[in-house]
């Protein structure tokens, strides 16, 4: 399935951002220097492992970060031309919710369990939307409807616990739509999903923002669900962008060693893909650094193959490596052949 | 042909529904409704399917720590079923169980040298000095290192301690390791190098592996086998590239067809199924999928279909294919 | 599998911390330092229990002396803290009464807590009809009022030492049990016991070995604010004469033999007592309240 086709126009433009935290054990970088932007109607993943800092970057957009003892301590995110970070409070609250949503992992915890489904969408509504209360109802009905919900006069009455997941999450993405905001920031929406119902809620998503020209950042560890939905990929590491591509791109030709290593290590279904399956699976060796203790040169340095003493040394730049395809790598070049042959 | 190190024929396992002051039964969850598979020595069954199914449940009752409600379990050709709990007891050396969770699956108060080496002292094999030589030897085979063993759970990260909870699976030398979802909660690259620990160690000792999971690549990639199940029962149960490569059962095409492939090159038609899974207290009559299956017939909802032999060790359970050889005891 | 760094990281980061992590001493001055409160509640405590420990060494007239000329002396040089209205020294009875009241708190503490930790440990394990049952007995154990029980056990039994211990230990139980029930729930389910199971481990082993190590954390905690109020309860209970009986000194005796008549005359004969009394039961909750945020796990890095 494609993804939706977009319009070129940026709408907001991220650079620099830095997001620390304060703990006794040091300065945890979570999110160290990240820069990119998001193209009106655009699909961006942010991939990567537990720690690399994607949802970190995702609760810094929406400025959710609890201070203390966290801090957006740089950086700007320009949203239509309005810097989100130096809004304050009051006006970051109409932002959120209105021109950027954000839908999480755990639908069950996302949801309060006493109020109605409807009632939770009809917040939202009555929050950023000045509208007689007759015209809240008709949209909160019309919202279900939108995201596949059956008998969804029925289902605004209803409580959380009396839906299953792949609902729950259903109404999760209907709160984040129903202002229509320009960008909706996924934080890992199927992965406690069952896989059929992941393939619901993917197909679901990718139809929405068609239909509505939201742009998505997506973010996830499953690769098999960037390829599917993204058009351009963002690798993320020790809370630093490694990789950027566009998705045929990261998958073809991977610029990083991190990025290689993922991709040869996930299994996939070989039966599918038509690939000869590995009698056994590229280990990327060792562990994600500790936030708190990064060594000095390249993070991922102490467990890739190429390693040398200019990558314990030097953080290497942030650099172009082919059409529309950065990386941050001194072995770029090493790393040749593709993927997925 | 030697006997399979284990052979379960209609296990079930129902919970009970009580309701009222008088705590009457007024339903049951039938959570494992009467299945049957076997696994070989030195092999894997992958055991498949979304939540609900009862996968989790049936290994459980496999390893009896859940009490099943009828069927009948053989390790190595012994009948353990209904064994009591004593009689139970030489019979656990055989068969080992490895969570999904590394974090609670360990004792935080205990170290891991502990913990390790508890049911070698559980079952009196090992005495003090000869305890400590063979732990640091199950350490080695997980790929830890001996002077580890002084250290508590929460020094470890999740990968190591799921070594650490196969290093305990191990010190019994046991016959066939039960794993629920044993790598699902470990991140990506993690899951790679204990993906292959478990497939080498298999290798070496001839381990048999009944392996749940619910990531069906990593089920194609680590299984020679594979059971598929809806709604507490198998509906699908064949050879890993026949099942994978031409599925029969409605179920198991949606379930393969759903899952994405990490490769943006490839696109294929998804089927989506309607709908949501049914609840296991009130399954539908006939054949549980007809609810959502795009081939139902009238005959799916009246009549349970029954696994049959399509191909030698192929089998499935659904009217759209007929015929086939014997039915499953 | 670089779990050499991660080991050396671990040091590392404690030494970051200002920890000395390879002395003893080191490790009790970095802990001292964190949790300065509670590192003041441990000092009060440990000198009231060095107080009692060496009484005789540390006092120079017998407790039990009377000497009516001495009667009703202000603290002085002879008499540090003066002297009652028998002419007893009050500094003396005070020490020895620390020794009464440390031995009764302690040592009902400890029965409390230990026949709760069995109760609730059995009944949070085995559920069922055991726990039902378990759970009605503690039910009654805390409905007792504490001084009727105390009450009827003096008039029964005779007020002695034993018989306080017993009388106060028991509202502990059930309090205690309660904790233990909760957790030993909560750890029944996790999947180590499970894995225990597997191995093929009795309950009992699996009891004793797995989850009691796991409910003690909190039992720590619970036992030190229950010492401060066992401690409270004995001088209650004294100050009634249900307690410790003549002539043992005791705190609470101390108070409500001298509180009515002498507080505006000789007031030295209230304040020190409850002085005492109000210091140890202070210096207890600082400590437990210390050893509760020490023993969090979310509160380590």
């Amino acid at each position: 399935m494609s993804a939706a086709p977009t319009t070129g126009e940026t709408i907001l433009d991220v650079a620099g951002l830095k997001t620390y935290f304060y703990t006794r054990a040091g300065i945890v970088r979570a999110v160290e220097d990240l820069s990119f932007t998001l193209k009106r109607g655009e699909t961006l993943a942010i991939v990567g492992e537990s720690g690399c800092g994607k949802s970190m970057t995702a609760l810094s957009l929406m400025r959710l970060i609890p201070e203390p003892p966290g801090r957006i301590a740089a950086g700007s995110v320009v949203l239509e031309g309005r810097d989100l970070l130096k809004l304050d409070e009051e006006s970051m609250r109409q932002v959120r919710g209105n021109e950027i949503s954000m839908i999480f992992q755990e639908p069950m915890t996302s949801l309060n369990p006493v109020l109605t489904v409807g009632n939770q969408i009809g917040e939202t509504l009555r929050l950023h939307q000045r509208l007689p209360e007759a015209q809240i109802k008709a949209r909160t009905i019309e919202m279900l409807r939108l995201v596949g919900i059956p008998e969804p006069e029925q289902r605004a009455r209803e409580y959380p616990h009396q839906l299953s997941g792949g609902m729950r999450q259903r109404v999760m993405i209907a709160i984040a739509l129903a202002c229509n905001p320009k960008v909706l920031i996924a934080d890992e929406p199927t992965t406690a999903l069952d896989v059929t119902i992941q393939a619901q809620i993917i197909n679901l998503m990718i139809d929405l923002q068609r239909e509505l020209g939201t742009a998505l950042i997506l973010i996830t560890h499953d690769l098999g669900v960037v390829a599917e939905t993204a058009q351009r990929v963002i690798v993320m590491y020790a809370g630093r962008k490694v990789e950027q591509a566009s998705v045929e791109a990261i998958f073809d030709r991977p610029m990083h060693p991190y990025t290689r290593g993922l991709l040869d290590s996930v299994p996939h279904l070989t039966s599918i893909s038509g690939d000869e399956a590995p009698e056994h699976l590229n280990e990327i060796p060792g562990m994600v650094p500790a936030l708190s203790n990064l060594p000095q040169g390249c993070a991922f340095a102490p467990r890739c193959k190429f390693a040398d003493d200019q990558c314990t040394a030097q953080y290497p730049p942030f650099e172009r490596k082919g059409d529309g395809h950065w990386a941050a790598c001194w072995h770029s070049d090493r790393l040749g052949g593709d993927s997925n042959a | 042909m030697p006997d399979p190190v284990l052979e379960v024929t209609d296990l079930k396992k129902h919970y009970p529904i009580k309701k009222g002051l008088l705590r009457r039964t007024v339903g049951n969850v039938y959570a494992v409704d009467g299945i049957t598979f076997s696994v070989a020595e030195g092999e894997t069954l992958g055991l498949v399917g979304e939540s609900g199914c009862g996968k989790s449940t049936a290994a459980r009752a496999v390893m009896r720590l859940v009490e099943p409600t009828s069927g009948s379990i053989k390790l190595e050709g012994q009948e353990i079923a209904h064994l009591g709990k004593k009689e139970m007891r030489p019979f656990r050396r055989q068969m080992q169980i490895v969570f999904q969770d590394p974090f609670a699956s360990l004792d935080p108060r205990m170290t891991v040298g502990d913990i390790v080496g508890e049911p070698l002292q559980v079952h009196g094999i090992a005495r003090a000095s000869e305890l400590a030589d063979r732990v640091a030897g199950l350490f080695t085979q997980v790929g830890l290192r001996a002077e580890q063993m002084k250290l508590f759970p929460h020094q470890f990260s999740g990968g190591q301690r799921q070594r650490i909870c196969i290093a305990r699976a191990l010190a019994l030398n046991p016959k066939l390791i039960v794993g629920d979802e044993p790598v699902s909660a470990l991140d990506v690259s993690i899951q790679a190098q204990v993906i292959n620990l478990l497939v080498d160690l298999q290798q070496e000792k001839k381990l048999s592996y009944l392996f749940i999971a619910h990531d069906l690549a990593v089920v194609e990639h680590i299984s020679h086998r594979v059971a598929v199940m809806y709604l507490g029962k198998i509906v699908e149960y064949a050879d890993k590239k026949t099942l994978f490569s031409h599925p029969l059962h409605p179920y198991t095409e949606a379930l393969l067809s759903a899952v994405p492939i990490p490769n943006p090159k490839i696109k294929r038609k998804k089927q989506i199924l309607v709908g949501d899974v049914p609840s296991p207290v009130n399954p539908p009559p006939g054949c549980s999928f007809h609810t959502r299956c795009p081939h139902a017939m009238p005959r799916c909802r009246s009549e349970v279909p029954q696994l049959q032999e399509m191909s030698t060790g192929n089998w499935v359970a659904c009217h759209l294919h007929q015929g086939g050889k014997a039915v499953a005891a | 599998m670089a779990t050499d760094a991660e080991n050396a990281d671990h040091s590392a980061r404690l030494a970051k911390a200002g920890a000395h992590v390879d002395s003893k001493l080191g490790e009790l001055v970095f802990l001292a330092k964190r949790y300065p409160l509670g590192a003041i509640g441990a000092l009060i405590v440990a000198v009231f229990v060095f107080a009692a420990l060496f009484a005789e060494l540390i006092t120079i007239h017998d407790p039990l002396d009377t000497d009516a000329e001495l009667s009703l002396t202000a603290p002085g040089a002879e008499h540090w803290l003066g002297a009652d209205n028998f002419g007893r020294d009050v500094y003396s009875r005070i020490v020895f009464g620390a020794r009464i009241s440390l031995a009764v708190g302690l040592g009902s503490t400890l029965l409390g807590c230990l026949l709760g930790v069995v109760l609730g440990l059995v009944s949070g394990y085995m559920s069922g009809w055991v726990d039902l049952v378990v759970q009605r007995v503690s039910d009654i154990m805390q409905a007792l009022p504490l001084l009727v029980l105390a009450l009827v056990m003096a008039a029964a039994l005779g007020p002695s030492l034993e018989n306080t211990i017993i009388a106060i230990a028991i509202p502990i139980i059930p309090h205690v049990a309660r904790v233990i029930r909760a957790n030993t729930l909560a750890l029944r389910e996790q999947p180590f016991v499970e894995a225990a199971r597997a191995v093929g481990m009795s309950d009992f082993r699996i009891a004793v070995r797995h989850v009691l190590p796991n409910t003690l954390a909190p039992l720590i905690v619970l036992g030190t604010a229950q010492l401060g109020s066992a401690i409270l309860t004995e001088a209650s209970l004294s100050f009634l004469g249900l307690g410790i009986p003549e002539p043992f000194p005791s705190w609470g005796r101390m108070l409500s033999e001298s509180a009515a008549e002498y507080v505006r005359t000789a007031p030295w004969l209230v304040i020190f007592p409850g002085l005492a009394i109000s210091l140890v039961v202070f210096g207890t909750n600082l400590m437990g309240d210390a050893l509760r945020d020490l023993l969090d796990p979310r509160q380590r890095t």
